[in-house]
């Protein structure tokens, strides 16, 4: 699929420039401008296609399906499914916590959609698809699905309604009469010009990070030898996940930055399990997400969803290092 | 008869937001057409999430003109809010 763009920067290092294929600097440079390009296309054509599909499915109608359908038990999976295929910023995250608990939706479905939205998102599995493969990108983001609808069902089972903050309990009694939702009235045409656009502001958004994120990658990957991490943390020593979650959970990397990086770990033998584990603590949750959510919710509160997600992360990456 | 027209299109604009990145390049694209074309309105920046979801909205930014919501969640371009404006 990604051929001509191989001939490409063969063409553009080795000809062009004249840097031998031989020379360290040579291979090094080609594998940065491939792994470039190819990351901005297909991240390009994913945010696009969830821009199509977020045109269609807007976040109201989403929570309307939670609210009035009968789901038994599913609501946890489907809420988490939306908050993937959602297209997240973080700043959005409290008003859509108090949206959808507003709208009558129980606290723990509330938490399987806030669970899965930063961890499963466009940027992500762009990343993911370009640096790790398919294969991968399937795991990652099903397991990220599965981790929301768990970790929201404990959640929701823990009954923590009385930790929130007291003007968000308010709201909970009066039940605030919700403004009915109104569907998009332009047709799709009208709106595809404004998807791409918002697709290439994306692109441009995380441009720096992917490109520093991948020139850090391959200077690592010429530098670091070969089986380097294999002596520390490639073991299947029983502390190297918990670790790696514990380290993430308070760092906030954009996950453009952060998977070359990754990727460069398992080259020199990291378990993948591990690996997606450390991606997952470090995109899923943060210092400054925790700060947001500080203004619905008690502190306890915050501690006790980031303890069940920092949790579930951990058995995870177990699982993925049994299985993988 | 100018000037009472002048007074009744005078219009109260409010840009919905915590304060992330797209809710600034909307305040510089409400801020641009306002001026670019002279039109005679108050922009109000709310940032506080308790006065937010008074206005019902689950996608930050939103624009709110003369208290009605006209776009949510996202940023439109400089022809749209003059669509919306006029």
């Amino acid at each position: 699929m990604f051929d001509w763009l191989q001939h490409f920067a063969d063409w553009l290092i080795y000809s062009v420039f004249g840097i031998g294929a031989e020379t360290h600097l040579g291979t090094a440079l080609n594998f940065f401008v491939f792994d470039t390009l190819k990351i901005l296309i297909l991240l390009f054509f994913i945010v696009f296609i969830m821009g199509i599909v977020n045109a269609y499915f807007p976040i109201e109608r989403l929570k309307d399906y939670l609210n009035k359908k009968k789901l038994y038990g599913l609501e946890y999976f489907f809420a988490s499914v939306f908050g993937a295929i959602t297209p997240f910023c973080s700043c959005s995250s409290v008003p859509l916590f108090i949206g959808f608990v507003q709208g009558g939706i129980p606290l723990g479905v509330t938490f399987a959609f806030l669970i899965t939205s930063p961890l499963v998102n466009e940027v992500a599995v762009a990343m993911f698809l370009g640096m790790f493969g398919i294969k991968a990108t399937l795991i990652y983001a099903f397991s990220g699905i599965l981790l929301g609808s768990v970790g929201g069902w404990l959640l929701g089972k823990l009954k923590l309604e009385h930790l929130l903050s007291d003007w968000v309990k308010e709201i909970l009694e009066n039940k605030m009469q919700q403004a009915a939702y109104q569907d998009e009235k332009r047709s799709f045409r009208d709106r595809l010009p404004e998807i791409s656009r918002g697709a290439w502001d994306i692109v441009k958004g995380v441009l720096l990070y992917v490109i520093i994120g991948i020139a850090i990658g391959a200077a690592m990957h010429g530098y670091v030898p070969e089986n380097f991490f294999n002596q520390y943390l490639g073991g299947g020593q029983w502390w190297t996940v918990p670790l790696a979650v514990l380290v993430a959970v308070p760092m906030y990397a954009n996950a453009a930055g952060i998977v070359p990086v990754i990727q460069v770990f398992v080259a020199k033998g990291v378990p993948l399990g591990t690996a997606i584990a450390f991606m997952m603590a470090t995109v899923g949750l943060s210092i400054p997400e925790a700060t947001l959510l500080k203004k619905v919710m008690s502190l306890k509160l915050i501690a006790i969803f980031f303890g069940v997600v920092t949790l579930c992360i951990i058995i995870s990456g177990y699982l993925f290092n049994l299985i993988l | 008869m100018a000037i009472n027209k002048e007074v009744a299109m005078s219009k109260t604009i409010k840009i919905l937001g915590t304060g992330c990145p797209k809710c600034q390049s909307l305040t510089g694209v409400v801020k641009d057409v306002v001026s670019e074309n002279n039109i005679d309105a108050t922009i109000e920046k709310v940032e506080d999430i308790m006065e937010i979801m008074k206005y019902n909205v689950m996608t930050t930014p939103a624009l709110v003109i003369d208290d009605v919501i006209t776009i949510k969640g996202r940023v439109p371009s400089k022809e749209e809010v003059l669509a919306l404006l006029n």
